[in-house]
């Protein structure tokens, strides 16, 4: 029982720069959410239920965009494809003391960070993954409370600055690894280039969301293709 | 509509992150499936992220100073926090100017 309680707390701990880095996110998700016409409950309860920063951001534009329910499912399938490798391989590391509910209710919390943080274990256990969890979900719906208070009494100047946030910090997520890795490199620059090609090309016609989709597998394949992984990556 | 929309996405996002972890245990093996699984979250936050951050701002020339601002930190491998702000702040003291 207190080593139980010990591995939770130390998941908290762990959990805190998390928390924090998602505070700032998800306070920028809630802006865009509200520019997209959606309500500030409404962005809560999306971070609540979603709990993932390009998943959301791609599916407020697919609702602002009144997207098909197809549409919305699929590209939520592939962008947050990426979960099924981390969650995958978490599963390899899981103590034999994890019950089925554990799994159930821990998998609900699998983001790149905490995969990052958990993947530096040995071997995971129940309590500790449920700390690890639990505050930067609260990091996180916390900053989505406050985006969508603060957007409604922030001026418009600062509000339209602040759209910029969230891309902001997918590049941040994205060039470190594009240096050292030339097939990091190539599937973001092919991706791009076929993003650019969908938007500007006067005689295609495709919604935001199947364009994403589009330019992240035909990206994503020709570096797997091109510059398949070596072991253990 | 509007919650059936919130319904499909965190259905379809929780299943992808359960269904591995609660359902397999052997290791992926096959070089290229494990290869594209690591290159796609890049290429869809560079798709999310191009053309339409240009217009996330409401004024293209701001956004643009806002993402030069940001390439450049990101390669200087400043934290996801540091370059998201400076991005803002960017746009923002532009969007004064302008």
């Amino acid at each position: 029982m207190e080593n139980k309680r010990k591995l939770f707390f130390s998941g908290i701990k762990d959990g805190i720069p998390i928390a924090l880095g998602y505070l700032s996110v998800s306070f920028a998700f809630a802006i865009s959410a509200l520019k997209n016409g959606i309500s500030g409950p409404g962005a809560i309860l999306i971070s609540a239920t979603n709990l993932t920063s390009a998943g959301q951001l791609a599916g407020i534009e697919i609702i602002a965009a009144c997207g098909t329910l197809v549409e919305m499912a699929i590209t939520q399938f592939v962008i947050n494809l990426r979960y099924m490798l981390m969650s995958l391989s978490l599963s390899q590391k899981a103590d034999s003391s994890f019950t089925l509910l554990d799994r159930l209710l821990v998998s609900f919390g699998i983001t790149d960070e905490v995969f990052a943080v958990a993947s530096l274990k040995h071997r995971i256990y129940p309590p500790y993954m449920y700390g690890l969890v639990f505050t930067p979900f609260l990091g996180w719906v916390l900053g989505t409370f406050l985006g969508a208070f603060a957007g409604e009494i922030l001026p418009d100047s600062l509000k339209s600055a602040l759209g910029l946030a969230i891309y902001g910090m997918f590049i941040a997520i994205i060039i470190p690894p594009a240096r050292k890795e030339s097939g990091v490199l190539l599937s973001i620059c092919v991706a791009v280039a076929v993003s650019l090609l969908i938007y500007y090309a006067p005689f295609i016609k495709i919604t935001e969301g199947f364009s994403i989709i589009i330019c992240a597998v035909i990206g994503a394949a020709i570096a797997a293709f091109v510059k398949p992984v070596k072991e253990d990556e | 509509m509007f919650f059936l929309y919130v319904l499909v996405m965190a259905i379809v996002t929780y299943l992808i992150r359960m269904l591995p972890f609660t359902l397999v245990r052997k290791k992926i093996t096959n070089i290229y499936v494990k290869s594209f699984l690591h290159y796609v979250p890049y290429a869809v936050l560079g798709a999310m992220t191009f053309p339409v951050a240009f217009y996330s701002t409401g004024n293209i020339y701001t956004a643009m100073a806002g993402l030069v601002v940001a390439l450049i930190l990101a390669f200087l491998n400043r934290s996801l926090l540091t370059v998201a702000v400076a991005s803002c702040v960017t746009a923002y003291v532009c969007g004064l100017l302008i």
